[in-house]
This record gives C-alpha cells, sequence and structure tokens, in this order.
C-alpha cells in the first residue's frame, strides 16, 4: 500500500535522502530506523507529501504524491516529527477541526472523535489548551489526530518519543492492535520497539537504506547471536566438557564464574551444551541463551555501512 | 471553498481564544479615538464629517496590521504546525485563503467596533452616511491591502519580529508613494510617466478618493489586485519554505 520509489532529496550540496525504494503492504509494521539525521523524518516528510521530493516519488494506495496529493493525504494518517499542534486550542477544538477538515459532520464527526479519544485516552484533557498538556499527553493527542478518520497507511515520527514506560507500552498495544489491517511505518530510536511491534525494520544511514529485514534477522546478525554463556563455580570443568562438542566453535572465559560458548555460523547448540554439561556431572548455575542486541546490529550497520 | 471555510473559522477562533484579539482592538479603538479627537481636530473642524477619523487609518494599520499578520505563518513554521496543516487533505491555496480571510475579517471587526463615533457624528449634526459607507469599505479595503502584504512577508520567516518589522516597512513604502516628500524628490529628475506610476502604487491615494466618497472602481480593483498579487507570492513563498522548515 505504500510503494516508495527511488526517493531523493537534496538541500542545496547535502543529499538528505538518497534513492530510497521500499514498499510496505497491509498488515506490516516497519520499523524505520537510522542515526539522527539519516533521512527518516525527511523520507516520511516526502511520503505524506510536505516535501517535495528532488526525484523519485512514492505511491499510496496507487495515488501518486506528487500527481495526487489531495488523494494521498485522504489516505494517510500522519503524527509528524515532535506532534505539533496549535498550542492555544483545546484537544476537543483540536480534534473537532481535524474531523472537519477529514469530511466528517454530524454525529459521524462526534463518533469518530470519541472513538479517537477512545484509543488513546484523552477523555480527561478534552477542554484542556494543548499546550497545558504534559509530553505524553501531547504525543497522544498527536496520535489521536493520525487515527481520526481510520486511515490505511500511517506514518508515524517517533510516537513513543518522551512517553514514560508505560505510556510507551500502551502506544505499542494500539499500534499491535490496528496493524492487520492497515500499513504502517514508525519511525524510532528505540530498538525494544522494533522487536516488540515490528513486523520489518528498516535501517537508513546517510541517506541510503543499508538494511531491510524483519527484526529477528537483524538480530542474528549480531555477534553474540545464539551464544550461550554458563555459570559455574567450575570454569574450567565446564570449559573441558564443552570444547570439541559439534557445533561449538570456541569457548571463552569471560569472568571467574562465566563462560561463553559461541556456536559455529547458523548452529544452536544451547541444548547440546545443557546434555554434555549433565553428562559430565558439572555444577551449573545458570545457561543462558544470548539473542543478541539490536543495538550491537545498529551501531555496526550504521557505522561501518 | 468548504476547505477554506475550515480553516478559515479555526484561524478566527484561534484569534478570539488567547488574549490578543481583546488587546488588539482595545488598542484600535483607543488609537483611532486618540487620534481623530486630538491629533485630528475632531470638534475644532466643526465640521459634522469623519474625515479626521478616516485620515489616520493608514498610519494607524502600519503599526498595527503587521502586528496581525506577522504571526499568520512565521508562527506555523515556528512551531512546525504547517507539517500538519500541509499534510492534511487541504489545498495550499485554501489555506493561504483561509488564514488571508480570518485575518481580514479580524480587522473588520476591529473596524465596525468604531461605530461609536459614526453614532457620535450623527447625534451632533447631519453627516453624509454614504460617505462615511464609502470610507469605512476603503478603509476595510486598505487593511486587506497591507494584511496580503503582512501575510507574504510573515510567509518568509520564521521569526515574528523579524516579520513584523519587514512587513511595517513594506507597508510604510505604500504609504509613502503618494507622500509629497517622495513625488517632490522625484520631480527633479524622473519623467512625469515614472511619478504617475509610483503615485498610482499609493495607498493613501487610493484610499483618500475613496474616503472621500468616491468609490471609484478602479480604486477598489487596485487594492483587490494588491491583495491578489502579494498572496499568489504568498503561496509561492510558502512552498519554498517548506524545504527549510
Amino acid at each position: 500500500m505504500i510503494e516508495v520509489d527511488h526517493l531523493t532529496k537534496q538541500f542545496g550540496p547535502i543529499i538528505a535522502v538518497d534513492d530510497v525504494s521500499f514498499t510496505v503492504g497491509r498488515g506490516e509494521v516497519v520499523g524505520f530506523l537510522g542515526p539522527n539525521g539519516a533521512g527518516k523524518s525527511t523520507t516520511m516528510k516526502m511520503i505524506t507529501g510536505f516535501l517535495r521530493p528532488t526525484s523519485g516519488t512514492a505511491r499510496i494506495c496507487e495515488f501518486d504524491v506528487l500527481e495526487d496529493p489531495i488523494d494521498v493525504k485522504k489516505r494517510i494518517g500522519y503524527l509528524p516529527e515532535g506532534a505539533p499542534m496549535w498550542p492555544d486550542m483545546t484537544t476537543g477544538a483540536f480534534m473537532a477541526f481535524i474531523a472537519r477538515v477529514r469530511g466528517f459532520d454530524g454525529v459521524e464527526a462526534r463518533e469518530r472523535i470519541a472513538g479517537a479519544i477512545g484509543q488513546t485516552q484523552l477523555a480527561s484533557v478534552l477542554e484542556q489548551p494543548i499546550d497545558t498538556l504534559s509530553k505524553g499527553y501531547k504525543r497522544r493527542v498527536g496520535l489521536a489526530q493520525a487515527l481520526l478518520h481510520d486511515p490505511e497507511v500511517l506514518i508515524l515520527d517517533e510516537p513513543t518519543d518522551g512517553l514514560d514506560p508505560n505510556q510507551k507500552h500502551e502506544v505499542r498495544e494500539l499500534i499491535s492492535g490496528m496493524a492487520s489491517d492497515k500499513a504502517i511505518v514508525v519511525s524510532t530510536h528505540i530498538l525494544e520497539e522494533v522487536e516488540a511491534v515490528c513486523t520489518r525494520a528498516i535501517i537508513i544511514a546517510k541517506g541510503r537504506v543499508v538494511a531491510d529485514c524483519t527484526p529477528e534477522e537483524l538480530l542474528s546478525r549480531a555477534p553474540e547471536h545464539n551464544s550461550v554463556t554458563v555459570r559455574s563455580d567450575d570454569p574450567s570443568a565446564v570449559r573441558s566438557a564443552l570444547l570439541g562438542l559439534e557445533g561449538v566453535a570456541e569457548v571463552d572465559a569471560v569472568d571467574g564464574t562465566l563462560v561463553r560458548v559461541h556456536p559455529k555460523p547458523g548452529a544452536v547448540v544451547v541444548d547440546a551444551i545443557a546434555a554434555a554439561l549433565r553428562e559430565a556431572a558439572v555444577a551449573v548455575d545458570e545457561i543462558h541463551l544470548e539473542r543478541g542486541r539490536l543495538d550491537d546490529v545498529f551501531r555496526q550497520i550504521t557505522t561501518t555501512g | 471553498m468548504n476547505n477554506t471555510v475550515i480553516v478559515f473559522c479555526r484561524e478566527m477562533t484561534g484569534y478570539f481564544a488567547t488574549p490578543l484579539a481583546y488587546v488588539f482592538i482595545v488598542i484600535f479603538l483607543a488609537l483611532s479615538g486618540a487620534l481623530t479627537f486630538f491629533a485630528g481636530g475632531f470638534f475644532e473642524s466643526d465640521q459634522a464629517s469623519l474625515i479626521p477619523f478616516f485620515n489616520f487609518h493608514p498610519w494607524l494599520y502600519l503599526i498595527l496590521i503587521p502586528a496581525i499578520s506577522m504571526r499568520l505563518w512565521a508562527e506555523e513554521r515556528r512551531t512546525g504546525t504547517i507539517e500538519l496543516l500541509m499534510t492534511l487533505p487541504v489545498t495550499l491555496t485554501a489555506i493561504v485563503l483561509g488564514k488571508f480571510f480570518a485575518a481580514w475579517a479580524f480587522s473588520g471587526v476591529a473596524l465596525a467596533m468604531t461605530f461609536p463615533i459614526w453614532i457620535t457624528v450623527n447625534y451632533l449634526g447631519e453627516p453624509d452616511n454614504g460617505v462615511i459607507f464609502a470610507a469605512y469599505c476603503g478603509s476595510f479595503l486598505m487593511a486587506g491591502g497591507f494584511l496580503a502584504i503582512g501575510s507574504f512577508v510573515s510567509a518568509l520567516t520564521k521569526n515574528q519580529v523579524i516579520a513584523f518589522v519587514v512587513s511595517a516597512t513594506a507597508c510604510f513604502l505604500f504609504i509613502a508613494f503618494g507622500t509629497s516628500v517622495v513625488i517632490n524628490a522625484m520631480t527633479e529628475w524622473a519623467p512625469g510617466w515614472l511619478i504617475d506610476f509610483v503615485r498610482s502604487l499609493s495607498f493613501i491615494d487610493h484610499y483618500s478618493a475613496i474616503a472621500r466618497g468616491k468609490l471609484d472602481v478602479r480604486d477598489v480593483v487596485y487594492f483587490i489586485s494588491v491583495i491578489v498579487l502579494f498572496l499568489f507570492l504568498n503561496g509561492v513563498a510558502v512552498e519554498r519554505s517548506k524545504a527549510s522548515s
């Protein structure tokens, strides 16, 4: 439903977005990752028709953003970076304005507003001017505004920025709950969020797409992925029991009691290790399978690429 | 059209949601009253006419209109709401027109609030109410011209203070073109057609023609052309400014 077609944006001599292409289908939640200044927001601004691309285009539900900007904008719910809103308006007046602009009147408008307000739990602040709201509430008003017309495509630029852990959790639940019949793009810095809600991750760095895969595939690139750490009072016994085990590439001592077992590429060795340790009757306090850290993958991809 | 109305309503409620509207109206009324009675010699002229009142409008607008127009676009750019606005299914034309008409209607409200002076002059004597009506129309048109200029300038910057100073200067030029200072300075060297051209650009010339009761089509067309031209430039400026926001 979202088709990004060789988008490029140049600001003077700086190429902010360089030939970015990807597609997002119904039911997908794509995490859009990248260091600050990588071009995430610029890409989103071009998809939503705010910025005109230097070259390339984007299509939303078959509508070209350059040729039919209004049709595109009707089908997108967009939360801009920082959730900008008119500070003097109350939440209720703001939502009423959005409903009118989106073409809803009377009963339908009221139902839509009530729906969006309910989803984002804003009922208690309807009468408050937006600039008196806390950061978390503001972000939720921004989300409510994007959800009001039940769009097929949701583009959310850092929807959980500035929220506390509970609110982050709520927003993620909200996104997951809507995912089945929408195409959603979420930009974020928080990598755990990608694992929590996204079915796919796109990493961009210096304006280019450097990775486009599932979060699991991303994790499998981590140096520590599938390695096993074993804690025991007798690390040397652990070492000798595990060396030479099938699939084990290396056994490192991390500190006095901790041993890390690196598998050969692609091998999953945790069961074999457990069995081998039991067989050798080594007393073990803890066996832990490392999934690898997205942070490491992220750093590796965005700094070397 | 419908979207223009929606933007218009949002802007209009925006004015009255803050003290800005009330402060503006009070200052407008106080200044226009003070200028009429003290500087204009309303009573001393001993005539049932509002000429002393209307004569000061260009100068009043010079300061007060940029105060309305400065925030029109600069504020949206600074807070980033322009991004929200322009990713809603609304055309740029609808936004430009909605904002402009809201500001214009607001200045019209302030102008309409001066009605006690019209009552006063009718109480004191028998003025030509046709002339007064024409003068109100002229004043309103002139406010529209100033607003269009100010709106355009506001779209060029994120800084409201810069927007204010630059639009006040631009408006001043449009007034000054018609003053004897500029015309006299030009007679030395400029050809007659250039002087006529510069003079014809002046708000004062067109305004005072209307204010004297001569509601000439040409003067009306002049103000409307100024409004259309600057609103067009306004749209171009917004389109360009998005790249740098």
